[in-house]
């Protein structure tokens, strides 16, 4: 199969590993990645902050580029629920016909990460070597917009040497939500405790998701703490394998 | 009412009309596939079952529940009265007398004044329906289920039920009231959690509950 | 206020604000938050009744095998009353009044305290009991009535507290939940005259009892609120747990319901529905103790006035917007209170509203016509727990996201955006998105710029500006070397 990868804006920047890992999962399944040079960021940020007007090229443009992908896959639920849940609204309130028949036509082709493995390509083992405690991170749009349930375990399962420990609260917000984490920095940093505290009575080293923007505010504050856990993107937990580790 | 003479009604009015023309969503109808709703029945659940749930639910609240048959009812009431010492029971103007054994003395409400509800040791009803799946009783005030402060002063409440009366899910009991008349549900004493979420029994109204639950 | 003062008198802090549950004057939320956030004793609070809750309503949620069925009803029965408000309204009216009672309608907030006081002065009325109402603290019928020398007595356990002990609601269904048990004994022996009183909530609950029972008995005349109006039957429906409803209802010769026109329902039967979501969500209980349904004057059976004051107070405001109207569903179950992670940390007063929560997030603003607490639609993640628990299926994400964007564009409207950081940052986002070679230059200039104030790996513990809002409780990587687009094209084609 050829799978357009839509990296998003945030893991091309700041989590590139994340997008290479996914490269090496669906290479080693024996499809062929490509990637749309063209694209950026699919408007999510600018949305929920009210921007919708400055969403909209944004959406209309991300729409244009993968339009005639076999499938696009997406390592970030939220940028998932972004596009199932408002696209339509966006090209609907802009009086955009042709972008709302779009949009219509590539819903059914564009899946999250874990969607993609477990749905479209109807696998659980990526054949995965990670041998390491693991603890397993619900995000909010994984787990309420797209449905995520309990795929992402089953992949995590399948991932030979791997101890995987669950999460208390695993569904709690991390208080991450985009711009909620520096509009609202201290309840953000108090519900990113509740989740620290959760980790830690893991005991795991790694605490994975399928969200690299949980991730990194959850690593925030690891990090600060010298706690010695750190966090890992779900792609990157099933990249290594036995000849050749994460 | 503005000197033009637009009262406020007209204007709220006017507003929800104006608000609905701009934003109303199309018509719909109401999906109603829950359970007991219309032609989809309640879980195939027994006569037996239903009742048994009733009881359960009923002691969930910690109220007795004692099944006996009609020409029993007087005697277990009055029995149950007594053994709780209780004598002083009011009951609904239009209370059956054969209820009424001796031993308590029967007070019919002929508009008994606030101080003498306030007074008495319980009161006995007549009731409209029973809910299984919540364990509540509703009555409908009628001549033998009274007043509505009847059920409300007294400490104590026995209510008489038949199990014809006992149905399993809240759309079934609502299907036999008659929406023209005044319903009170009963669910258990009353009960608050407001301090420190600790549940507490017997706020206001009666703190007692038992149901004599008549088999034909 | 100085920092010692918020570190360590966060009560008396807190006190001096706490009468401000009227968003026009209240604290945007994330400054109101941040006192609260370091009230040990309220967090604690708050998050034991959420949790209690929570668990008692997932445990009947997951036993109620038609529980999507009834929300689905649900949501229906609210949309269509909605629909059809004017008729439904006027249906109600008439049967209603048919039924021996008085339908008032009243705009705005002082105008139903206007028509209130005129049924209070037309009885000669100086008191009055009252059972818990959103609707008349929306109001703020009790300060108004005091102005007018009539005592308004709260009959809610909750509302005792709150009133005796001068403070104010922080939950709609457990609104003193922020208060401890040696609290309430302290108020309660304070201002009942009982030094004994011990701090068993059994005690303090027959204390309560026993001081409401004189005020059951004795004042003649009774404001409520009201759950549910019945267009069909003319109906009234009032769901309590206490018993002070009822004693409310039945007792007094004279009894004022002040309703939001929302409230209303099409049939009776609608309430077979209603009656098994509300419950389940708001006490995590099959059923609640009492509910108690009438229409107009029962002959010889409770009140012989009744009124029901219909209240607007920007309710129509909420209805002309196709995405915001869908607030007007709400049933004040407070489930969404109960889920959401935010409330959870901070708890009700910090919203400033006497609607706490997700749905004071999209409430309060609508009905002040977003020209007061804007900070409301902001102060949420966006999980979506709120949504998944509510009965009647509001998307309440979705509101708080285009009340964002109605905040957002009455700011472009003015001259101040132009200084706006972060409208600024937006616009400028917005720009390097639109097309690759922008986006990748400034890929490019983040990491010069970077390398300017870093050396390899290390994290930044500090950031200035805005960004300096995570670096104060999180660390931040520092951006790769090289982003995955380079790393693709360096690839080649496999």
């Amino acid at each position: 199969m050829h799978i357009s990868l839509f990296i998003t804006c945030y893991n091309d920047t700041l989590f590139p590993r994340t997008g290479q890992s996914v490269v090496r999962v669906l290479e080693r399944l024996g499809h062929t990645v490509e990637f749309p040079l063209e694209q950026t960021c699919c408007g999510q940020m600018h949305f929920n902050t009210g921007y919708a007007r400055e969403a909209y090229p944004l959406a209309k443009r991300f729409v244009e580029i993968f339009a005639d992908a076999e499938a696009v896959c997406i390592p970030s639920s939220s940028c998932v629920a972004m596009i199932r849940e408002y696209y339509p609204a966006l090209a609907r309130e802009n009086g955009d016909a042709a972008m709302a028949a779009a949009v219509d036509r590539l819903l059914p082709r564009l899946f999250e990460f874990s969607e993609l493995l477990v749905d479209r390509l109807g696998v659980t083992d990526v054949g995965a070597y990670f041998p390491h405690r693991v603890t397993y991170h619900a995000s909010c749009h994984g787990l309420r917009s797209l449905h995520l349930g309990d795929k992402p375990m089953q992949l995590l399962r399948a991932v030979g040497g791997l101890e995987l420990v669950p999460l208390e609260g695993l569904e709690q917000c991390c208080g991450f939500g985009g711009t909620f984490a520096v509009k609202n920095a201290d309840v953000s940093a108090a519900m990113l405790t509740d989740k620290t505290r959760a980790v830690l009575n893991t005991r795991a080293e790694v605490c994975t998701a399928c969200d690299n923007s949980c991730l990194m505010h959850m690593q925030g504050m690891l990090h600060r703490q010298f706690a010695g856990v750190r966090t890992l993107h779900i792609a990157e937990v099933l990249a290594g394998t036995e000849d050749a580790p994460a | 009412m503005t000197p033009g003479g637009i009262t406020s009604r007209d204007r709220v009015l006017e507003r929800i009309r104006k608000a609905n023309l701009r934003a109303a969503g199309p018509r719909e109808a109401i999906p109603r596939n829950y359970d007991g709703a219309g032609s989809h029945r309640a879980s195939v659940q027994g006569k037996d079952e239903v009742v048994g749930l009733f009881e359960t639910r009923l002691h969930d609240y910690d109220a007795r529940v004692i099944r006996v048959r009609r020409d029993e009812i007087a005697a277990k009431a009055a029995e149950l009265l007594l053994a709780g010492n209780r004598r002083r029971i009011v009951v609904p103007d239009g209370s059956p007398m054969a209820w009424q054994a001796d031993g308590p003395e029967w007070i019919r409400d002929h508009e008994l004044s606030v101080d003498v509800l306030n007074g008495v040791d319980g009161v006995m009803t007549a009731a409209t329906v029973g809910v299984a799946v919540s364990g509540s009783i509703a009555l409908q005030h009628g001549a033998a289920e009274g007043r509505r402060v009847l059920t409300l002063l007294p400490d104590y409440q026995l209510c008489v039920i038949e199990v014809a009366q006992v149905v399993e899910t809240l759309p079934e009991a609502f299907a036999r009231l008659d929406p023209a008349r005044p319903v009170t549900f009963f669910s258990g004493p009353s009960a608050t959690a407001d301090i420190e979420m600790a549940r507490i029994k017997g706020v206001h109204g009666p703190r007692f509950l038992d149901v004599l639950l008549v088999e034909d | 206020m100085s920092l010692v003062q918020i570190e360590r008198g966060s009560h008396e802090a807190r006190a001096h604000d706490a009468h401000t549950l009227d968003p026009r004057t209240a604290s945007p939320f994330p400054a109101a938050a941040k006192i609260d956030l370091r009230d040990t004793q309220l967090r604690r609070n708050v998050a034991r009744a959420t949790d209690t809750i929570q668990r008692k309503r997932a445990a009947l949620v997951e036993e109620k095998t038609d529980w999507q069925a009834l929300r689905d009803a649900g949501a229906a029965i609210r949309r269509e009353a909605l629909t059809n408000l004017d008729r439904y309204l006027l249906e109600f009216e008439e049967r209603f009044q048919a039924a021996g009672g008085t339908v008032h309608w009243a705009a705005n907030a002082s105008e139903a305290n206007r028509i209130v006081l005129g049924i209070l002065r037309e009885h000669e009325a100086s008191e009055v009991i009252k059972i818990k109402s959103m609707t008349t603290a929306e109001i703020g019928l009790n300060d108004f009535l005091a102005r007018h020398d009539v005592a308004a007595y709260e009959t809610d356990l909750a509302e005792l507290i709150l009133q005796l002990g001068d403070d104010q609601p922080s939950h709609i269904v457990v609104p003193a939940l922020h208060k401890n048990r040696q609290q309430v004994r302290e108020i309660f022996a304070r201002t009942m005259g009982l030094p004994d009183l011990t701090d068993d909530p059994e005690a303090l609950t027959a204390a309560a009892r026993r001081y409401l029972r004189e005020k059951f008995l004795r004042v003649k005349t009774a404001i409520c609120g009201g759950n549910f109006l019945i267009a069909e039957t003319g109906g009234l429906a009032i769901v309590e747990s206490e018993g002070n409803g009822r004693m409310c209802l039945t007792l007094p010769e004279t009894l004022i319901a002040i309703v939001g026109i929302e409230k209303v329902i099409p049939r009776f039967a609608d309430l077979e529905v209603l009656l098994q979501t509300l419950p389940r969500s708001a006490t995590g209980e099959r059923m609640n103790p009492y509910n108690s349904i009438w229409s107009g004057v029962v002959p010889g059976d409770g009140p012989k006035n009744m009124h029901v004051v219909l209240l607007d107070n920007g309710r129509t405001r909420v209805l002309r917007d196709a995405i915001g109207r869908q607030t007007l569903q709400c049933i004040r179950c407070g489930a969404c209170q109960n889920a959401c992670p935010v409330y959870r940390q901070t708890g009700g007063h910090a919203y400033g509203s006497v609607y706490a929560g997700p749905i004071g997030a999209i409430l309060t603003p609508q009905l002040e016509d977003m020209r007061y607490a804007q900070s409301l639609p902001y102060a949420s993640s966006l999980c979506g727990a709120c949504y998944e628990v509510c009965p009647v299926k509001i998307n309440i994400p979705e509101v708080l996201v285009h009340l964002r964007a109605r905040v957002v564009d009455r700011g472009r409207r003015k001259l101040a955006s132009l200084f706006d950081q972060e409208r600024a940052g937006m616009m400028m986002m917005a720009a390097v998105f639109a097309n690759r070679s922008r986006y990748e230059a400034a890929q490019r200039l983040a990491r010069t710029a970077q390398r300017a104030v870093r050396h390899g790996d290390a994290w930044y513990h500090w950031l200035p500006g805005m960004a300096g809002r995570w670096t104060e409780t999180r660390d931040l990587a520092p951006l790769p070397q090289q982003t995955f687009r380079e790393w693709w094209q360096q690839r080649g084609q496999p």
